[in-house]
């Protein structure tokens, strides 16, 4: 376990020298000759710690940017003077000696012995001064990301000194996203203050508008200085922001669910039309599933060689590929194995099991046991945040495409001749017969288009998970869960099903960790198999008991 | 009457098993460790463990034919009845190793140890005591048999949805049981094993005995089977396995019939698991996969369901072949075993068993007037 910390510490310091450095070098600008900056520079070291202190708010008001290091640096105190000539340099070990660098030109002036140099010295005052004037600059910054991120820097140390500045760079500010957060801040600001009691309610309610559980922070810091009267007016709004957040909290594990509902509804979706209409228990469904995977895998592989400016179109065209490959197989299946078995489920069971055996060691051969690279194209990767919300688009797409596919088959299964037969045929497959519909030809489309449902599945789960020969085993139980809790034969049966199952998967895991989640979900849906043997929507009639 | 109803279960196919099982469980040890090496007869030490492993799979297959093959309930969760029987036999090895893990802590497990835990918990409690641990190795599967079938057969769930959720309760079990806070020693299962009943589980005088106990539970595991389905109740599993409704209408309790056979089954696959697990020497979650139990299904189809010498044929015709495919041609047994499962579906409903009392029949019908064939016996199942 200390381990697991240590290596946590480590990739956060990592990840920590990565920003810093990025940071580094997005300041790369130097100050321009012949700007007043650096003359007061040279003043750094000279005089009283007071008179110091007005150098420094003389140089933030130069609004010279590439100052900011140059500040940050001396508050840390890693700031030196070359004693000869006057010269501000940062310095970096050689042997005895150092190598000096003038921050004001960017040039390395060379080795130097360590007594050549002095360290600036500082203390709280000129700290003091030196935040103030970073914040200053940057709040002023040409670039409104940098001002944005200026303003968050401050919400930690905002004080009542901040205000004034918040407003002088307010007054200047005309990008209404960077005025947002401003206002935040300043209203941090005008808590740890003693301003008065309007002004001190309308901070409040700037905090709780912005929410987060570092409001609450904020306003419990509040609390504990704030004045008797206001003690009020800052509980409700920790209350309000407590309210919100929990708000939130559910709908961010709705929308967890609801994704993890959609990956259901795609993987079962194509089962509950085998299983629904033929009464096919397709335990290869799962490696349908893996052909979709792979095929996109191949398609990405031919377009990154070929054709690489086409790779943001390669799901596209994965799409038909994998639902006209894997519908292949599935009537190959279909034609070469199932036929046989018709009225005998528990032995399609089996075969359809020694089937997905099969696909997946061929896969394995073929392709190696090892996950597979799929990429994102540009469009699915990233996230976006809505409201208290993170969504991450590669989700948002698969919860989008599921109802798409949803939503074309009910259109099928209901307004096509097709449809129609398949739902004949369920029904009663002899009166269906009799009524010359081809039900042989019919079980063949139908396991096709399962099939090939599963394909497309496939092609969306490539994207989230790993693409691996084991790809459709680990989808198999819980699609099979979906349509027996949602009840076969039923399309709207399978979408609640699996939205359900997401969800309340989704819900149980901040309680018990996503294995017992699982592990619950499973026990609970053997318990509803009991009190409803058929499903949430069950068939009714005759043909049910067959 | 016990006794009554054992011996009408010692027909004459039971006693020819039973005889085969003695004299195999009484030359196996004796050559492995009287006869030298060198002599052409003697079976070395690794093949006696595996011979063992085969009796035990073998042992899970007749289980398995008992409820599928007379009663009709394809259950793909025999593994986890299986798996609870070994893990029940592993507690008891675990907590005989003492002192001698690698914490030297008398009192837990060294995987305990390895969480801090301070205390036993008290699912623990007892498996010192072997015949705490024996009883606890047919108890616990029987249990999870009786609440699971007594709930699935009450509310009438059959077919493939009784498969489907034999399946899920396989499947919660295997992720429960890798979660390290279960107290079962997470992925890494329980293994390390010392001594069984005071002997050392590495001798091979330990390893005849534990064979020669395999195959005298097996033998004695198909008399009961053979007792059951050659009684009334037996008559009654098969009723039930052809037309359920019928009996039901006749004035029968199918769900108790069905209970009874399940649970009956269950224990018989947790005897198998706890004498399969000092032999190999460990065991771990991945018991618990769907697809062993699937694969246990396997051998029963290939054997013959419903005969009860079929599956025991099937469950050793098919790890042999395996044992020789996984070291042979790695890469083609999961090809072969797919191949099976869909060439015995499709070609040999009634299994290797089947097809030699076909032939025999045919050959009997050539001597004898023609009988009204089987199929004209059978009821139609109700639509």
């Amino acid at each position: 376990m200390t381990v697991d910390r240590a290596i946590a510490r480590c990739v956060a310091g990592f990840a920590f020298l990565l920003m810093s450095l990025i940071a580094a070098f997005a300041q790369e600008e130097t100050i321009p000759p012949g700007s007043p900056a650096i003359d007061l520079l040279r003043q750094l070291p000279e005089g009283s710690f007071r008179e110091r202190g007005e150098v420094i708010g003389a140089l933030a008001d130069t609004g010279e940017v590439a100052l900011v290091p140059i500040l940050r640096a001396l508050e840390a105190g890693s700031l030196f003077v070359v004693t000869e000539t006057g010269q501000i340099v940062t310095t970096q070990a050689d042997g005895d000696g150092v190598i000096a660098t003038d921050v004001a030109t960017g040039e390395e002036i060379g080795a130097l012995a360590s007594s050549a140099v002095e360290q600036i010295r500082v203390n709280n005052l000129i700290r003091r001064e030196v935040r103030t004037a970073v914040s200053q600059l940057t709040l002023m910054s040409p670039n409104p990301a940098r001002r944005i991120a200026a303003a968050r820097d401050m919400y930690a140390s905002a004080n009542a000194d901040s205000v004034e500045t918040l407003d002088a760079a307010l007054a200047a500010e005309d990008d209404d996203a960077v005025r947002a957060v401003m206002e935040e801040v300043r209203a941090v600001a005008i808590l740890r203050s003693d301003a008065s009691l309007e002004e001190f309610e309308a901070a409040v309610s700037t905090i709780v508008a912005r929410g987060g559980s570092q409001s609450i922070g904020i306003l419990q810091g509040a609390l504990s200085t704030a004045s008797e009267e206001l003690q009020p007016t800052i509980q409700a709004g920790i209350a309000a922001i407590e309210r919100n957040l929990a708000l939130w909290n559910v709908a961010q594990n709705i929308w967890y669910g609801l994704s993890l509902g959609s990956v259901l509804l795609l993987a079962a979706i194509g089962l509950a039309i085998t299983f629904g209409v033929m009464g096919v228990i397709n335990m290869a469904h799962g490696e349908m599933v893996m052909l979709g995977a792979y095929t996109t895998f191949v398609v990405q592989q031919v377009i990154r060689t070929s054709y690489p400016e086409l790779f943001d179109w390669s799901l596209a065209i994965a799409l038909p590929l994998a639902f006209v490959v894997t519908g292949i197989v599935g009537i190959a299946i279909e034609r070469g194995v199932i036929r046989f078995l018709y009225g005998r489920p528990l032995e399609t069971l089996l075969a359809t099991w020694g089937i997905s055996l099969i696909l997946q060691q061929s896969i394995r051969t073929i392709f190696g046991a090892s996950n597979r690279e799929v990429g994102n194209p540009s469009w699915m990767s990233g996230a976006f945040q809505f409201g208290g919300l993170s969504i991450t688009n590669n989700r948002l797409w698969i919860i989008v495409f599921s109802l798409v596919v949803f939503a074309v088959l009910l259109f099928v299964m209901k307004k096509t001749a097709l449809g129609l037969q398949m739902r004949a045929v369920t029904q009663n497959r002899r009166m269906a017969s009799s009524m010359g519909i081809r039900t042989p030809f019919v079980d063949a489309m139908t396991f096709g288009l399962g099939s090939g449902i599963a394909g497309l599945a496939g092609v969306a789960l490539s994207q989230i998970s790993n693409v691996s020969p084991n790809l459709g085993q680990t989808y198999i139980i819980d699609s099979f869960m979906v349509v027996v809790f949602g009840g076969v034969g039923n399309l709207w049966g399978t979408l609640v099903g699996a939205m359900t199952l997401g969800v309340f998967n989704k819900f149980l895991e901040p309680y018990t960790g996503a294995v017992l989640a699982k592990v619950l979900v499973l026990v609970a849906i053997i318990l509803f198999i009991q009190k409803r043997p058929r499903g949430l929507f069950a068939l009714k009639g005759r043909a049910v008991e067959a | 009457m016990i006794t009554h109803a054992l011996l009408r279960g010692l027909d004459g196919k039971a006693w020819l098993v039973v005889s085969i099982l003695v004299a195999v469980a009484i030359f196996v040890p004796a050559s492995n460790l009287l006869l030298s090496p060198g002599h052409p007869l003697y079976v070395p030490n690794y093949l006696v463990a595996l011979m063992g492993k085969y009796l035990c799979y073998a042992m899970l297959a007749l289980a398995l034919d008992l409820v599928w093959g007379y009663c009709g309930i394809l259950s793909l969760g025999h593994g986890a009845f299986f798996a609870l029987g070994g893990y029940a036999m592993g507690m008891y090895l675990m907590r005989q190793i003492g002192n001698r893990g690698v914490y030297g802590n008398a009192e837990l497990p060294d995987f305990m140890v390895f969480l801090n835990w301070t205390e036993l918990p008290w699912y623990w409690w007892g498996f010192d005591m072997f015949w705490f641990a024996m009883l606890m190795v047919m108890v616990v599967p029987g249990l999870l048999a009786f609440v699971f079938g007594w709930f699935a057969f009450r509310s009438r769930v059959t077919g493939v949805y009784l498969s489907i959720i034999t399946q899920a309760m396989t499947y919660a079990l295997l992720l429960a049981f890798f979660r390290n806070d279960m107290g079962f020693g997470g992925n890494n299962g329980l293994t390390d094993f010392r001594e069984i009943l005071g002997f050392s589980i590495r001798a091979p005088e330990t390893r005849a005995s534990l064979f020669a106990a395999t195959a005298i539970m097996l033998a004695i595991a198909f008399v009961v089977c053979s007792a059951i389905v050659n009684s009334k109740l037996g008559k009654l599993m098969i009723a039930v396995r052809d037309a359920e409704s019928r009996t039901r209408f006749l004035g029968y309790r199918p769900e108790y019939v069905k209970l009874f056979a399940f649970v009956v089954s269950a224990v018989i696959a947790g005897i198998a698991g706890a004498l399969y697990v000092p032999q190999v020497g460990i065991i771990n979650p991945g018991e618990f996969a769907p697809a062993n139990s699937i694969e246990v299904v396997v051998w029963t189809a290939l054997g013959g369901r419903g005969t009860l010498i079929g599956p025991i044929i099937g469950a050793i015709l098919v790890n042999v072949t395996k044992s020789y495919f996984t070291i042979a041609y790695p890469d083609l047994w999961l090809f072969a075993l797919g191949a099976l499962f869909v060439f015995v579906t499709i070609f040999l409903p009634k299994g290797i068993l089947g097809i030699a009392t076909g032939l025999m029949a045919r050959v009997d019908r050539r001597r004898l007037p023609p009988e009204p064939t089987a199929d004209a016996a059978k009821p139609t199942p109700a639509e």
